[in-house]
């Protein structure tokens, strides 16, 4: 089940139907007019932020970034098969590292993908709850965006993140399967997503409205 | 085809094969290191556990291209370790094995845990041991003695 | 042992027995048991096999140097009786134990079951139909020794005493068993041999650590896919999607180029054909049976699926079937209160076995004759197959007993089909040894699994509270239909290992009626580790417990009502594990529940108690508590092992991807990651055993601890979560 799909729509509606209260709502006391261009900025911070949300909670880079002590695989982000856990560094335990089968480069002969440096997100970057849902857009962008917990990354470190890390970009080369069948592509392209990360950065990073159960 | 200098045991080896080939198959069949077992071939059992440059690695799932010169170690060797003897010893003592398939790996896998944590808890033995498989059901015998190996070593 | 069942197993083994002796040119001392006549073919009134050609070296072979080479005549997978045969032995021959050496006997006549009259390990005999028979060998083996000894001293045999390899004489004089030896062999072979009052054993009864402990440790026990011979080749085969499909055409152009594969070439299997890869080495030959394009035709073949099998089970298990058991009155539970009533249906999946070494054979075809080495539970048929396969005699086939990592009832093959897969391939590439492996994959789907079932009971309740009509049907293919052991087992329709736990349970229950359905859908299948009582065992305990809470009894007790007071060996076992888990069952902590179960299969009783509860939606078992009443015990520290291990092994059956599943006649798990055995967080944490004290003789102990664990577990889980688990595997708690 992707719910990236699902919430997507919907938080796009959320989006609208706030920047339509903004324009109504506005006082006459507000720092700008309703069509204002810091009200366009920030709508078009949000749709680039949602986006970069398809992206992020793709599987190839969910698999990652879980809130339990394993990581997911597979398409259907099932837990991982022979019990690894993510040990107190992300990157397994003595015996049962993630290295102990992940190498620096993918493995297409034995079906293991590989990257530079290969290790679970930190905790503090999970974009799942305990249950393995996803957290929704916004939940997901106040977690992204907030320093205490992404390693004290501004904007810029975040853009470079994205486009630049060796172990995020094994998500657009993530070699085959066991089955021989090439692993499925994050639905932008690795530039489109730094582009939307750029758009969204340049835009302050502005995260759509949470919402209970949303 | 391709020519791979590699250092097995203390020993630098030659090989010349496939790029894709594991370094499981390598071990077995390019140099005869038999201890080292084929299980599954997916990295899901441990039957094929080796140590390379320290860390346990499932050599099933690495190709030989991959390895370099980093040392490997198998079971053949793992005794001349002074953890490893301690293991092995303790496996034997504690009448550890019954088709022993799996115990090169199982053993493997208990030695880079001890080397790592030398007083290791349940959940440190759970974690560490928790993705080899023995079909048999030793498993009630492997927690004993590791925690035997465990004690000796301190 | 009691003097009348020494008598009777004297019996058994017959009339006529003898011993050959001959002397290597070495001055070794070879002992070897002929056997005329097993009790088995006696039954099904056929010939006694006469005595073929045997192997020089046949039960004993004492060397120069003192070492003492014994022959094991079943395979070693794990429990023990490469260790436990060879205490027999060297027990009663009083022999040195710390120079026992173990060998796996090759094929031949005079290895095989001396009451099965096949060379076989399974239905957990080893040492029940073994143990006077070696014995016995030890016993004569002695008396030789000692017969030579006292003729080189001019003393009466009676006036020695043995002790540690050596013979001592009256007055002092001693000689080792290594230097008797040449003398002894020329001593006449006694008819009968007195063998020791158990208060003698120096090695049975103890607790006898594995003779092949270390090298299973260091790497240096070769299994038979680790054999390695010069100019050997190694064989994959890529076999049909579908069980009995044919190969129409193969595109082989990509997997010729591989570098290093020698011949690709269609065989027959044993059920349809497929398509044989003869590689320099492994990898190669997997690389280019992945670049195969087969056509395969899968017109004349049904195409199994569980979907519609499940359907199919569950509307036969509501019809009467072929009649296993009718005792009483058919009509009683008909004039039962619906309130009285308990009905139940029950789902089991397929299973594999999946030893931890996939299979393999290795095979070299001279022409006139074949050599092989093969991890076989039975030596005897395989090596007749590969002989028909060949066109050889089965003399003319030598087959090494290879150490084998598991079987579990998978390396038991009445079709041999690997064999024959493997000769088939030998027989092309002539003069080369072929090295043929099944990958693990090819394992998982390659059938002969435990057959799928579906039970449905119906139970009238009495008055008190005890069943008063119980019918019950199970559906499930029979194992043994098509195969030799039909004639034995299957009766009147009814396949005895699809009832065995049912038809003869120990429960007293009048009006009884069992009845068994045999479909034959298009899955090959085998018996894996104490066959019918895989499931029997789980429907009896689950329902036991149910009846048990309904009559607000404890467990414990209940069974012990309902239990014949015949069943000397379950009761026993169930007093045992009451006394030994009293102290825990009384002091559980929150969340956690204990569940009990008691069996018998192969004539062991066995009892446990778990303690259980629920973490991350799956069992967590923190103990088990296993009491076994299997007799004598050989060797308890074996008997320890494979109830520890053996109780791990019956968790297969409620892993949540423990199930091997089919559509549209395809098996849809492919490895470990989808068909997922237990491991360690699976596995019982601790498991205390305890023996029943006997001196009657040993009876199993391979598959007794199997039943009983599921059962327990899912009875400690209904506690926790109030739900009656009926269908598995556990998928969700």
């Amino acid at each position: 089940m992707i719910r990236s799909r699902t919430t997507g729509p919907r938080s796009l509606i959320v989006v609208c139907a706030a920047f339509v209260v903004c324009l109504v709502a506005s006082p006459p006391q507000a720092e700008q007019s309703p069509a204002s261009p810091s009200a366009d900025r920030r709508s078009d911070g949000l749709a680039a932020w949602q986006q970069v949300y398809m992206v992020l909670t793709h599987q190839r880079c969910i698999n990652c970034h879980t809130a339990t002590n394993y990581p997911q695989q597979g398409d259907d982000r099932h837990r991982h098969f022979a019990n690894v856990v993510r040990g107190p560094e992300g990157r397994g335990v003595p015996g049962l590292h993630c290295a102990t089968c992940h190498q620096e480069a993918n493995a297409d002969s034995t079906g293991a993908p590989g990257s530079h440096n290969w290790h679970l997100a930190p905790l503090s970057m999970a974009w799942q709850d305990p249950h393995d849902q996803l957290l929704s857009s916004a939940e997901l962008c106040r977690v992204l965006t907030d320093r205490s917990k992404n390693h004290d990354m501004d904007g810029s470190a975040l853009l470079q993140h994205h486009a630049e890390d060796k172990l995020v970009g094994w998500a657009w080369e993530p070699g085959r399967g066991l089955n021989g069948l090439p692993r499925t592509l994050p639905p932008l392209s690795r530039p489109q997503f730094a582009d939307a990360t750029r758009r969204w950065v340049e835009a302050g990073t502005p995260c759509p409205p949470g919402q209970a159960g949303e | 085809m391709a020519t791979y200098q590699l250092t097995i045991n203390g020993q630098r080896r030659e090989v010349m094969t496939d790029p894709s080939t594991p370094l499981l198959w390598v071990l077995r069949e390019d140099l005869k290191l038999t201890g080292t077992k084929y299980g599954c071939g997916v990295s899901a059992c441990g039957a094929c556990t080796v140590h390379v440059a320290g860390v346990a690695t499932r050599s099933c799932m690495v190709p030989v291209s991959m390895i370099g010169d980093r040392p490997v170690v198998t079971i053949e060797a793992i005794g001349q370790d002074p953890v490893g003897k301690v293991v092995q010893d303790a496996w034997v003592s504690h009448d550890v094995v019954q088709c022993g398939y799996c115990q090169s790996g199982q053993i493997m896998s208990a030695v880079a845990l001890l080397k790592h944590t030398p007083n290791p808890t349940d959940q440190n033995i759970e974690e560490s041991m928790g993705g080899n498989i023995c079909r048999c059901g030793t498993y009630p015998r492997i927690r004993q003695a590791i925690k035997a190996a465990a004690q000796h070593l301190q | 042992m009691s003097a009348a069942s020494t008598a009777a197993n004297d019996l058994l083994l017959s009339r006529r027995t003898f011993l050959r002796v001959s002397a290597t040119a070495a001055g070794g001392l070879l002992v070897a048991l002929y056997l005329d006549g097993p009790v088995a073919a006696q039954e099904a009134s056929q010939a006694p096999p006469k005595p073929q050609i045997y192997p020089p070296d046949a039960f004993v072979n004492i060397r120069p140097d003192g070492t003492i080479v014994i022959q094991v005549n079943r395979l070693e997978f794990g429990q023990g009786v490469h260790t436990a045969l060879p205490m027999l032995l060297a027990d009663e021959m009083d022999a040195d134990w710390s120079q026992v050496i173990a060998e796996l006997a090759p094929a031949a006549d005079v290895y095989k079951d001396p009451r099965v009259g096949m060379q076989m390990v399974g239905g957990s005999g080893s040492i029940a139909n073994s143990f006077q028979q070696y014995r016995e060998l030890g016993a004569k083996t002695r008396a030789m020794l000692v017969a030579a000894a006292a003729a080189q001293w001019q003393v009466g045999p009676q006036q020695c005493r043995t002790e540690a390899s050596v013979v001592h004489g009256p007055s002092g004089q001693s000689a080792r068993y290594a230097a008797l030896a040449a003398a002894a062999a020329k001593q006449p072979v006694p008819a009968a041999v007195q063998l020791k009052d158990p208060a003698q054993f120096r090695l049975v009864g103890q607790a006898v650590r594995r003779l092949d402990s270390r090298p299973k440790c260091d790497g240096s026990l070769k299994f038979g896919l680790d054999l390695d011979l010069p100019g050997m080749m190694t064989a994959v085969v890529a076999h049909p999607p579908v069980f009995g499909a044919r190969v129409k055409s193969v595109d082989d152009k990509a997997a010729r180029s591989v570098e290093g594969v020698r011949e690709v070439f269609e065989i027959p299997l044993a059920h349809g054909t497929g398509v044989a890869i003869v590689a320099d080495k492994f990898w190669p030959a997997k690389q280019a049976r992945d670049r195969l394009q087969i056509d395969w035709d899968l017109s004349a073949v049904e195409r199994a699926d569980s979907a519609q099998l499940w359907a199919q089970y569950t509307a036969l298990a509501r019809t009467p079937g072929h009649v296993a058991v009718a005792r009483g009155d058919a009509q009683a539970l008909a004039g039962m209160a619906s309130g009285n009533r308990v009905v139940a249906e029950y789902h089991f999946p397929y299973l594999a076995h999946s030893p931890m070494e996939p299979l393999n054979t290795t095979v070299r075809f001279d022409g006139d004759r074949a050599e092989v080495w093969a991890g076989s539970q039975f030596q005897t048929v395989d090596q007749a197959a590969i002989a028909e396969v060949l066109g050889l005699q089965p003399a003319q086939v030598t087959f090494h007993t290879a150490m084998a990592g598991g079987g579990f009832g998978r390396r038991a093959t009445p079709d041999a089909h690997v064999q024959r897969e493997a000769a088939a391939i030998a027989k092309r590439l002539r003069g080369t040894p072929v090295k043929l492996v099944w990958t693990r994959e090819d394992d998982v789907q390659g059938g002969y699994y435990r057959p799928m079932h579906v039970h449905r009971i119906e139970i009238g309740i009495g008055p008190d509270s005890m069943p008063a009509a119980w019918h019950h049907v199970i559906v499930g293919q029979s194992i043994l239909g098509g195969t030799p052991f039909a004639a034995m087992l299957v009766k009147n329709g009814v396949d005895a290992t699809a009832v065995e736990g049912v038809a003869d349970t120990h429960y007293t229950i009048p009006n009884f009626h069992v009845s068994v359905h045999h479909p034959t859908p298009n899955v090959p299948v085998l018996w894996w580790r104490s066959v019918g009582h895989t499931h029997t065992a789980f429907v009896m305990e689950t329902l036991m417990d149910e009846l048990a809470a309904r009559a607000q009894m404890d467990p414990i007790a209940y069974r012990r009502k309902l239990l014949d007071p015949t069943a000397t060996k379950l009761r026993a076992a169930l007093d045992l594990m009451e006394a030994k888990s009293a102290a825990w069952r009384r002091k559980l902590p929150t969340q956690h529940a204990v569940g009990i179960a008691c069996h018998a299969s192969f004539d062991t009783g066995v009892a446990c108690a778990v303690e259980v509860s629920i973490e991350n939606k799956r069992p967590r078992i923190h103990q088990a508590t296993v009491a076994v009443a299997c007799g004598l015990a050989v060797n308890p520290l074996t008997i320890e092992s494979q109830f520890q291990a053996g109780v791990a092994f019956g968790v297969s059956q409620l892993m949540a991807k423990g199930a091997i599943t089919l559509t549209d006649g395809r098996v849809e798990q492919r490895n470990f990651d989808a068909y997922t055995p237990p491991y360690m967080i699976d596995a019982p944490v601790a498991v205390d055993v305890h023996i029943v004290p006997s001196t009657e003789p040993p009876s199993g102990c391979g598959e007794p601890p199997v039943p009983v664990i599921a059962p327990a577990v899912v009875n400690a889980l209904a506690q926790l979560t109030g739900t009656r688990y009926r269908s598995l595997p556990l998928v969700a708690i």
